[in-house]
C-alpha cells in the first residue's frame, strides 16, 4: 500500500469516529455514555501525552500525574479565586504545567531509564505533598471544594452537560491531532532518533538534552489539558489526581493499549476506564483486581491490544498475498 | 543542649530505619541494575508480620526475627516468580510488575489485617522510664533500635567485604556474565540478593512496629525517602546509603523544629543539588546512570 493510501485511510477512520461521537448525544440520551466520553477525553489526552515520553522519547516517566493534577489545580484555582474566564483559565493552567515541566524536566531528563522513572516519581510525590499540606490554598486532602464556576464564554455554556460533552470531544480531538502533527514533524523524528541512539544523535550535532526537555514540556502541557477537562467534569480538583497511582494507571493505559500505534494509549484509556467502572461496582478491593490484570498483561501478553490487532491484520494480508 | 540530644536520637532512629530499607534497595540495584519499586511493600509486610507474631508470642525479639525471615522468603518468591521474567524486558515492564505488586500488597494487607490503622504498642521489655542523657530525654527503645541497626549494618558490612559470599555478590555486581563464566550460579546470587534485601526491609519493619502506626500505604512513603537516600549516597553504594540515611534522618528531625512544613522540600532540595552537581551521589562510582 502506498503512503498516501494509508494516510487517506487513517483520515477516514478519524472522520468516522468523530462523526459517530458527534452523533452520540442524539442516538442515546444516556448520561453514562456521555460522561464516559468526557472522562475518556481527559484520560486519553493524559495517556497520549505520556506516550510522547514513553513511546517516542524512550523516557518512562512514573510521575506524569503531577501535571494532570497540576493542570486541574491551576485551572480550578484561577477560576475560583481569580475569577477568570474559562479560556484564560485553560491558558493559565497549561502555562503552569509547561513551567513546572520546564523546571522538573531540566533536572530529570539528563537521567536514564529507571533512574529517570524514580526521579519523576519523587517529584510527583513532592507535588502531591505540597497539595496536601498547603491547605489554605488547595483544601488539603479534601480537595478543592466549592465547585468551579463554569461561566459562559463565546456563547458556550459548559454548565450544560451536552455542551460540556461537545467541548471535551473537540478539545480531545484537537489535542490528539496536534500531538500527531508534532510527532510526525522533523522534531518528532529527531525525538525518535534520540530514543534509538542518543550518541549517534549527539554526533550529528543534535542537542539531546534540549530535544528531551522539549518533549517533557510538551507532554506536561498536554497532560495539563487532560487535567483541566477532568476538573471541568468533576467541578473540582482532588489530590488523587496527582497521586502515584494515577501515574501508574497512565503507564498501564499505554502498555495495555499498545506503544506502537498512535491511538494505542486512547484505546488503553478506554479499556482501563471501563475496567475501573466494572470493578469498583463489584468489589472494594480495586487495587487487588487491577494488580492482577496488570500482571497478566505485563507477564502474560507482553504486548498491548493494538499490537495484537496490527499483527492479526498483517498476518491476514500475508495470507491473501500468498 | 537538652533539645539537641532529644532531636539527635529521634533523627538517628529515622536514619537507622531508612538505612535498613535503603541498604536493601541499593544492594539490589548494585547487583541487578533494577530499582525495586516494591521495596516499600517489603517493609510494610515486615511491620505487619511482626505485629501478628508479637500478638501470638508476646515476644518482641521473636516478632522481629519472624518479620525478617518471612520477608526474606517473600523477597525470594517475588524475585523467582515475577522479577526474574522482566530482567531483560524494558523499564516499562519492570515498572508495571512492581506497580502491580504494590497494589496487590496494599489490598492484601487490608484484607488480612484490616483497613484501619494498627499499632503494636511498646513491648513490656521496653516500658521503662526514659533515660536522661546530657539533659535530653531518650526513650530506651530508641537506644535499642539504634544499636540493633548498628549491629545489622556491621554484620552486612562484614558479610559483603569479608566473606566468600560477599565477594561473589560483589563480583556479580561488577560483571555478571564474567561471574557466570567462572562457574558461579548467578541466578542463585540474584535470588540471594533479593533475600538479603527482603531480610533488611523486614527487620526494619519489625523494629519500626512499636514506634510507627501501620496502614496499607506505609510502604510507599518510606520507598520515596529511601530512594532519596540512595540518590544522595550513590546508587549501589551501601556505605552511601548509611551516610544518606543518617543525613536525611537528622535533617528531618532538626528541620521539624524550625520549619516543619518545609522538611519534605528540604529533602528534595538536597536530592536535586546532588543530582545537578554530582549525579553519581556522594559515594557512588562515576558510572553512567
Amino acid at each position: 500500500m502506498t503512503q498516501s493510501a494509508s494516510f487517506k485511510r487513517e483520515w477516514l477512520w478519524v472522520i468516522a469516529v468523530v462523526l459517530l461521537l458527534l452523533a452520540l448525544p442524539s442516538l442515546t440520551s444516556s448520561r453514562t455514555a456521555q460522561d464516559f466520553v468526557v472522562r475518556l477525553a481527559a484520560y486519553g489526552i493524559f495517556a497520549s501525552s505520556l506516550n510522547i515520553l514513553v513511546g517516542y522519547g524512550g523516557m518512562v516517566s512514573f510521575g506524569h500525574a503531577m501535571f494532570f493534577g497540576g493542570g486541574s489545580y491551576a485551572f480550578s484555582l484561577l477560576m475560583q479565586k481569580a475569577g477568570t474566564s474559562i479560556p484564560v483559565g485553560i491558558v493559565g493552567g497549561v502555562l503552569f504545567c509547561a513551567l513546572l515541566g520546564l523546571v522538573v524536566g531540566a533536572i530529570c531528563v539528563r537521567l536514564k531509564e529507571i533512574y529517570f522513572s524514580f526521579i519523576t516519581l519523587a517529584f510527583q510525590m513532592l507535588v502531591h505533598s505540597v497539595i496536601l499540606t498547603w491547605t489554605s490554598l488547595t483544601g488539603g486532602d479534601q480537595g478543592l471544594m466549592g465547585g468551579i464556576p463554569r461561566r459562559e464564554f463565546w456563547g458556550i455554556n459548559l454548565a450544560n452537560n451536552t455542551t460540556l460533552y461537545f467541548f471535551a470531544l473537540a478539545v480531545g480531538v484537537i489535542c490528539l491531532l496536534l500531538m500527531r502533527y508534532i510527532l510526525q514533524s522533523p522534531y518528532g523524528y529527531t525525538l525518535r532518533m534520540v530514543r534509538d541512539n542518543a550518541d549517534r544523535a549527539r554526533f550529528l550535532g543534535i542537542d539531546v538534552w534540549r530535544v528531551k526537555l522539549y518533549a517533557f514540556i510538551l507532554a506536561a502541557s498536554f497532560a495539563g489539558i487532560g487535567g483541566i477537562i477532568m476538573a471541568l467534569f468533576v467541578s473540582g480538583a482532588y489530590p488523587e489526581f496527582s497521586y502515584w497511582t494515577s501515574s501508574g494507571e497512565a503507564v498501564f493505559m499505554i502498555m495495555m493499549g499498545g506503544l506502537h500505534v498512535f491511538v494505542g494509549p486512547v484505546v488503553g484509556a478506554a479499556l482501563l476506564l471501563l475496567f475501573n467502572d466494572v470493578i469498583s461496582r463489584n468489589t472494594e478491593f480495586h487495587g487487588l483486581a487491577l494488580g492482577i490484570v496488570v500482571l497478566v498483561f505485563a507477564l502474560g501478553f507482553k504486548r498491548g491490544i493494538t499490537d495484537f490487532v496490527l499483527q492479526a491484520f498483517s498476518k491476514l494480508k500475508q495470507k491473501r498475498t500468498a | 543542649m537538652s533539645c539537641i540530644v532529644t532531636q539527635t536520637s529521634a533523627g538517628l532512629i529515622v536514619g537507622a530505619l531508612l538505612f535498613l530499607v535503603a541498604g536493601g534497595l541499593t544492594l539490589i540495584f548494585g547487583v541487578l541494575k533494577i530499582v525495586n519499586f516494591a521495596h516499600g511493600s517489603l517493609y510494610m509486610l515486615g511491620a505487619y508480620l511482626a505485629l501478628s507474631a508479637f500478638r501470638m508470642t508476646d515476644n518482641f525479639f521473636i516478632a522481629v526475627i519472624v518479620a525478617g525471615l518471612g520477608v526474606a522468603l517473600f523477597g525470594v518468591l517475588f524475585e523467582r516468580f515475577l522479577m526474574r521474567r522482566v530482567y531483560n524486558a524494558d523499564v516499562l515492564m519492570q515498572l508495571l510488575v512492581c506497580y502491580a505488586v504494590v497494589l496487590i500488597m496494599d489490598d492484601a494487607v487490608k484484607i488480612i489485617w484490616g483497613a484501619e490503622f494498627q499499632s503494636m504498642g511498646m513491648p513490656a521489655e521496653f516500658q521503662l522510664a526514659p533515660l536522661f542523657i546530657g539533659g535530653g530525654v531518650v526513650p530506651v527503645f530508641y537506644l535499642f533500635l539504634i544499636s540493633a541497626a548498628a549491629v545489622i549494618a556491621i554484620a552486612l558490612w562484614y558479610v559483603l567485604t569479608r566473606t566468600r559470599m560477599g565477594k561473589i555478590v560483589r563480583a556479580a555486581a561488577h560483571n555478571p556474565s564474567m561471574t557466570s563464566v567462572l562457574g558461579l550460579n548467578t541466578s542463585m546470587i540474584y535470588g540471594g540478593v533479593f533475600a538479603i534485601g527482603g531480610l533488611l526491609a523486614g527487620l526494619a519493619g519489625g523494629l519500626a512496629a512499636p514506634v510507627r502506626s501501620m496502614s496499607s500505604g506505609m510502604g510507599f512513603s518510606i520507598l520515596i525517602e529511601s530512594f532519596i537516600v540512595t540518590v544522595i549516597g550513590g546508587m549501589g553504594s551501601v556505605t552511601g546509603a548509611l551516610v544518606g540515611a543518617l543525613m536525611i534522618g537528622l535533617v528531618r528531625s532538626f528541620g521539624s523544629i524550625g520549619f516543619p512544613l518545609f522538611v519534605e522540600g528540604l529533602m528534595f532540595l538536597a536530592m536535586v543539588l546532588i543530582l545537578v552537581f554530582k549525579p553519581s551521589g556522594l559515594l557512588g562510582k562515576e558510572t553512567r546512570i
